[in-house]
């Protein structure tokens, strides 16, 4: 019984995977371009940068970054806590 | 942890000068080449790994603490802050340097880009900037995680 479940399951799983692999768009030709397009005219001219994608992830989107910067930090923090070892004499 | 053998600390010697240029070399190339602050700050940190493992955790106490560790952290993220909010006159993250928009600092990564990529590396503003200061948090705060994890392990 336990393994027609576990059969039909991985069948199932499997059809849906194909399905979506076959429905999938071509690489490269997304449904909108108007933003791509954007950057790949404007952005040396707005940013100076010669690589599109430091222009995005550094100027356009630079919040992100920051946000990133600070899940990186965070990190440390908890590793700190919970790592830190306590000289002689400290509290 | 005990040091490795007298090989793997000699090849890590020879090494590590290299690993800590090839960062640095992708951290200042942020925006000409693949790669940038995160990137070449993680290649760091890896030489940082490497020399622990090497010469054990009680050895390295001579090079590496947490102090400096964490100053070189925050220090860096506040750089990063600060470059962000010196563009607040027009907007948050704005650009205020790139293609020789400020006056008074023309000379600072300020010149203008034009055509497909020169490698000119004197250019892009303050994003170069934001790529050494997001570089040397991401540095820091990995060797820090690795550091503080190779001792706790002797506790």
């Amino acid at each position: 019984m336990r393994k027609w479940v576990a059969g039909l399951a991985l069948t199932v799983i499997m059809l849906f995977l194909l399905i979506s692999a076959i429905s999938m768009r071509p690489f490269g030709e997304p449904t909108e371009t108007e933003m791509d397009d954007y950057m790949n005219e404007n952005g040396q001219e707005e940013t100076g940068s010669n690589n599109i994608v430091t222009a995005v992830v550094f100027d356009y989107r630079g919040f992100d970054t920051l946000g990133e910067a600070t899940v990186l930090f965070t990190a440390v923090t908890g590793v700190a806590l919970l790592m830190h070892k306590k000289k002689e004499g400290e509290q | 942890m005990n040091p490795m053998s007298r090989i793997v600390r000699t090849v890590t010697r020879y090494l590590y000068p290299f690993v800590i240029l090839f960062g640095f070399y992708i951290i200042i190339h942020g925006h000409l080449t693949p790669g940038g602050g995160f990137q070449g700050g993680a290649v760091i940190a890896s030489a940082f790994a490497m020399v622990i493992v090497a010469f054990g955790s009680k050895h390295v106490d001579r090079w590496y603490s947490e102090e400096k560790f964490s100053v070189v952290e925050s220090s860096g993220l506040l750089a990063f802050v600060t470059l962000a909010f010196l563009g607040i006159g027009v907007m948050f993250f704005y650009n205020f340097l790139a293609n020789g928009r400020s006056t008074s600092l023309p000379w600072l990564f300020g010149d203008i880009t034009s055509g497909i990529n020169s490698g000119a590396l004197n250019t892009a503003g303050t994003i170069p900037l934001m790529n050494i200061a997001v570089g040397l948090e991401v540095l820091a705060g990995l060797g820090a995680i690795v550091y503080m994890m190779f001792h706790g392990r002797e506790a």
